[in-house]
């Protein structure tokens, strides 16, 4: 465990190193942006459109007091996407999404030999193919949970709208009520920590490969399995230290 | 020329190369053969620096190259095409940006010396309208090709190729074959390839390095191998129907 976190060291060492040829970088970054990013609008819309509504129902239907007024369900509903259903759960399925995609595509250039031909003209290999996608991942997750955030209070919405639980003025009354900014920075924090992790991890494990094809696959499921539950883990860490 | 002296290199306990010390000469196609897993593939990385050896020390015409920093490498690097044994071609990018990468990486040409570049190359490999078409869409031997013409896309003073015609068919093979020692002799670069194909030794080996188990075992070239009797390197040779048939 602890080699391999050393080896982990070594290679986001070789990571963050200025690219060579400035252009080339950006091309990279270019294609890593549609790849990571931009292909993932469809799967972060539906998972936050029937979280969203999932949770302004569960709300709804756990608030029998009459003392309670229902605009709290727009309230709770924004709260839980922000603080935690759009940072995390969509970092988790973009874990197994980018995650394993990062890890089988370094994997195959490693056991197809693409990484020791980058080496040999003269590139390395890490910062060439891992600096993009975790500069991607860490510039456009953001978008990517903001826009998860948005669907997700709108799916709330819909939701009470459609069972007649909540009445659209109730629940934009609780939307708009004791707003906290700090949460939004905290979700963007959240999310920039687990872009880091997920596409840190996929990258050196991919790139750790030995073998063919039975250990890319091997990887590209550890890389899931390893991101998953760093972010779990860091979720409770930057918790405890940002809200605490 | 390329001196390897003393090389040794193990992994774990396992010696995988035992003392090499040869070398390989300008315009020649110089051969390491040998069966499977007596250290082929570990000896040419050694001489392009992908794995650094544990003793000895490589030599480019007087310039060393093992033990040196990556920006040393580097000045000798761009003098060298590599052909992978699978072609380790880039998947995601298509046969022209493929072959213009080492130029890319290593000159400042404009772009249209660059296509030019690629053009000439693609046709000293006897390719025409790939350029455009990703790896995935061209076949063994066109890929094959295509990785020879990004091996000496930057114009190479030395060319290396792992096993260059395995999973081919005999035809296609004696094809690569006869494409690595044309340009050899042509372009007058010092050549290694890395074969267990006798068709292969027959055919281009003007000098040739015999590996058994890690060891250096035996050195000569196409005209000697037939006649000699060390007893594993015969072993070796007539190791195919084919070949014992020719011996009768
Ligand atoms: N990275 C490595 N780690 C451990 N052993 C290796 C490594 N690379 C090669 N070997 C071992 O070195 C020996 C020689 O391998 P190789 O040079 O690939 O043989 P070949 O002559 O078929 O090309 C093999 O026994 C192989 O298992
Ligand atoms: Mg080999």
């Amino acid at each position: 465990m602890l080699k391999l976190l050393g080896e982990y060291l070594i290679l986001m060492f070789s990571v963050f190193k200025r690219p060579d040829k400035g252009p080339v970088f950006r091309r990279q970054l270019m294609i890593e942006f549609i790849g990571l990013g931009v292909d993932s609008f469809g799967i972060v819309a539906i998972i936050s459109v029937f979280t969203g509504a999932i949770v302004a129902i569960q709300t709804a239907y756990n608030i029998d007091s009459p003392l309670i007024p229902l605009s709290m369900v727009g309230f709770t509903t924004r709260q839980m996407v922000i603080l935690e259903f759009s940072p995390t759960i969509i970092s988790l399925i973009l874990a197994g999404k980018v995650g394993s995609r990062i890890a089988s595509e370094i994997g195959t250039m490693r056991v197809t030999e693409q990484i020791d031909a980058l080496r040999v003209m003269g590139v390395n290999p890490a910062n060439y193919l891992i600096l993009p996608k975790i500069t991607a991942s860490m510039l456009f997750n953001p978008v990517l949970i903001t826009f998860s955030i948005f669907l997700g209070i709108f799916g709330g919405w819909g939701a009470c709208v459609i069972t007649n639980l909540v009445t659209s003025t109730d629940f934009v009354e609780g939307l708009r009520g004791w707003f906290e900014p700090f949460t939004v920075t905290y979700a963007m924090i959240k999310t920039v920590v687990f872009a880091f992790i997920i596409s840190s991890v996929s990258g050196f494990l991919g790139y750790s490969v030995q073998g063919g094809s039975i250990e890319v696959g091997r990887a590209s499921t550890k890389a899931v399995v390893y991101s998953s539950i760093l972010i779990i883990f860091f979720d409770l860490i930057l918790t405890q230290l940002l809200l605490i | 020329m390329i001196h390897l002296n003393n090389i040794q290199k193990s992994f774990g306990d396992r010696l995988v190369l035992d003392d090499i010390d040869t070398c390989f000469e300008k315009g020649k196609t110089n051969l390491i053969i040998g069966q499977s897993g007596s250290g082929k593939t570990v000896l040419m990385k050694c001489c392009i620096g992908l794995i650094d050896p544990d003793a000895g020390e490589i030599v480019y015409d007087n310039r060393q190259f093992s033990n040196q920093s990556d920006r040393r490498k580097q000045d000798i690097r761009k003098e060298m095409g590599v052909l992978f044994q699978g072609g380790a071609l880039f998947d995601s990018f298509t046969v022209e940006q493929n072959i213009m990468f080492p130029l890319n990486m290593f000159t400042s040409m404009s772009l249209e010396e660059k296509l030019d570049r690629v053009n000439f190359c693609l046709q000293r490999v006897n390719l025409v309208n790939v350029n455009k078409l990703f790896p995935s869409e061209i076949s063994g031997g066109m890929m094959k090709r295509v990785a020879i013409a990004r091996a000496i896309s930057n114009n190479p003073r030395y060319l290396f190729c792992d096993e260059p015609n395995s999973g081919l068919d005999p035809k296609t093979a004696e094809l690569i074959d006869a494409l690595i020692s044309e340009i050899t002799e042509e372009y007058d670069i010092t050549t290694v390839v890395n074969t267990h194909d006798m068709n292969s030794v027959l055919q281009i080996g003007q000098k040739i390095t015999f590996l058994y188990n890690g060891k250096l075992w035996w050195e000569g070239d196409k005209n000697t191998i037939l006649d000699t009797d060390n007893p594993e390197l015969r072993d070796f040779v007539f190791s195919t129907e084919l070949t014992r048939r020719i011996k009768r």
